[in-house]
């Protein structure tokens, strides 16, 4: 029997989806002109699916201090912070990030993968009790599966069922740490984070938020959804990425709690892999410096967010209600979503095809993720396309106004 | 003991009636994902109803274990055990 026979289901499925056209998870474009468009099969695509929320990838600042920082640091670090040494540049970003979020310490890891791997499995060890959010991303649930604690569900964005969860653990000893996300990277909705906070005062938890796809974008000063919410006192520790608002890859971790700083020697996804190299963490750094000092930057993707939101919802797509840079179309037939995600491409619109099981309630999902770099044009034409599309192939009901697709540019 | 266990496993199977296709025959032996079609999300939410018919949290690693219906039934008794 092969050592791959465990992947029997998948590969059925897989072949499946490959059968009916292109690979959803094998795309390859030949050039990424900017952070709106490349090219595809010798053919312009526009991207709609990037998570490149402030179009900062081909920032001029970003660029320069990273072909500086190869010259002078060279192209890798070659070893872990632990091991091998702390360059000036993650020592100085760090001190940036927690500027940024008016925090007292910050922690660089080398993705943003490894921060929650990192954090939530280090901070939650046996004899404590994680509570974290059933749509979590994987690397929540990852972290979940390395970390020693008793790992209990609530149902997606619900307060009251957090409680009645945590009200099932009284008497029993141990930390409670509750592990929630600003905004959601599959339907676009954000936490009641408010809500989520008087829990977490009430019962004497942690709180840890995920600001993935929510920093540089959610909040007056880009500080994600606890900015929105007005609880950032209450969130013990924030996690966050490089390698959407900011452009690069890496992911972080900050926090006001006095010993965050012994994580360092205690968290294996930290101690055990190599740093960022400098050109990253000179992009970063230049980026964060320029989220912080540009408002207009949020206020764009905001308002570029809510043109498609409307545009989508006007032609008859069932979206969630929040106008979020996450955008997603409900499909309740998967094979439908294939075609639909295939003759999008074709049509000239790249965005994300999420199917389940990765997905919330079993559905289908054409993820959208606007960036504050997209032009109203090409929003308004993007729309145009896949309002087309959605009624050629039956997304749309058949009573909708017809739609013509857009000529070519 | 015994008699107890009947009236749980009896509960779970009410519950998941509720998610799997009508006519579908539920067996103590029957594996929840595999032969009562759940995908993982789906039995995920369904074990999330059963916490909540039974006032209990369940915990990763013990629905990592649950394979039949009658493991499931033994996880909820002893958790139910533990409560008191």
């Amino acid at each position: 029997m092969s050592i791959f026979a465990k992947f029997d289901d998948i590969r059925t499925a897989f072949n499946a989806l490959t059968d009916v056209g292109r690979n959803p998870f094998g795309i390859r474009f030949d050039e990424i002109l900017s952070p709106t468009e490349a090219v595809l099969d010798g053919r312009p695509i526009l991207l709609f699916g990037t998570n490149n929320y402030l179009g900062l990838t081909f920032d001029q600042a970003a660029i320069d201090a990273s072909i500086d920082a190869i010259r002078q640091a060279g192209t890798g670090t070659t070893g872990s912070r632990i091991a091998n040494g702390t360059y000036a540049g993650h020592a100085e970003l760090e001190r940036q990030i927690a500027d940024f979020f008016g925090k007292r310490s910050a922690m660089v890891f080398t993705t943003g993968y490894q921060a929650n791997l990192g954090l939530i499995s280090t901070v939650a060890g046996k004899g404590d009790h994680l509570l974290i959010d059933a749509d979590s991303h994987a690397s929540i649930y990852d972290a979940c599966k390395l970390s020693a604690a008793e790992i209990i569900r609530f149902r997606h964005n619900d307060p009251a069922d957090l409680a009645r969860r945590l009200r099932r653990l009284e008497g029993l000893p141990g930390s409670r740490i509750i592990v929630t996300e600003g905004l959601f990277s599959m339907l676009g909705d954000t936490a009641p984070l408010r809500e989520i906070a008087a829990v977490k005062r009430e019962m004497g938890a942690y709180l840890i938020v995920d600001e993935a796809h929510s920093m540089g974008v959610m909040g007056k000063h880009g500080r994600g959804l606890a900015e929105v919410a007005g609880v950032e006192a209450d969130v013990d520790f924030i996690v966050g990425t490089f390698s959407k608002s900011l452009g690069a890859i890496g992911g972080f971790a900050v926090s006001d709690l006095p010993d965050f700083d012994l994580l360092r020697v205690v968290c294996r996804p930290y101690m055990f892999t190599a740093s960022l190299p400098p050109s990253i963490v000179a992009s970063v750094t230049a980026s964060l410096k320029r989220i912080a000092t540009d408002n207009l930057l949020g206020a764009r993707v905001q308002a570029n967010s809510r043109r498609l939101h409307n545009g989508l919802a006007q032609a008859g797509f069932d979206i969630g209600p929040e106008a979020n840079p996450v955008c997603a179309i409900r499909i309740a037939d998967t094979e439908l979503a294939i075609r639909f995600w295939n003759a999008l491409v074709e049509g000239g619109v790249y965005l994300n095809l999420a199917l389940p099981p990765a997905t919330p309630a079993s559905l289908s999902l054409i993820r959208s993720s606007v960036s504050a770099a997209h032009t109203e044009a090409q929003i308004d034409r993007a729309v145009s396309i896949i309002a087309y599309i959605g009624q050629q192939l039956g997304v749309l009901s058949e009573n909708a106004s017809r739609i013509a697709m857009p000529a070519a540019e | 003991m015994a008699n107890q266990n009947d009236n749980i496993e009896a509960e779970i199977v009410s519950v998941l009636e509720e998610r799997v296709p009508a006519g579908t025959q539920i067996t103590p032996q029957a594996r929840i994902a595999r032969d009562l079609g759940l995908d993982s999300v789906a039995v995920m939410d369904f074990v999330m109803d059963i916490e909540d018919h039974f006032d209990i949290s369940i915990p990763l690693d013990r629905i990592a274990e649950v394979e039949t219906v009658e493991d499931l039934t033994r996880a909820v008794e002893a958790l139910l055990k533990d409560k008191g």
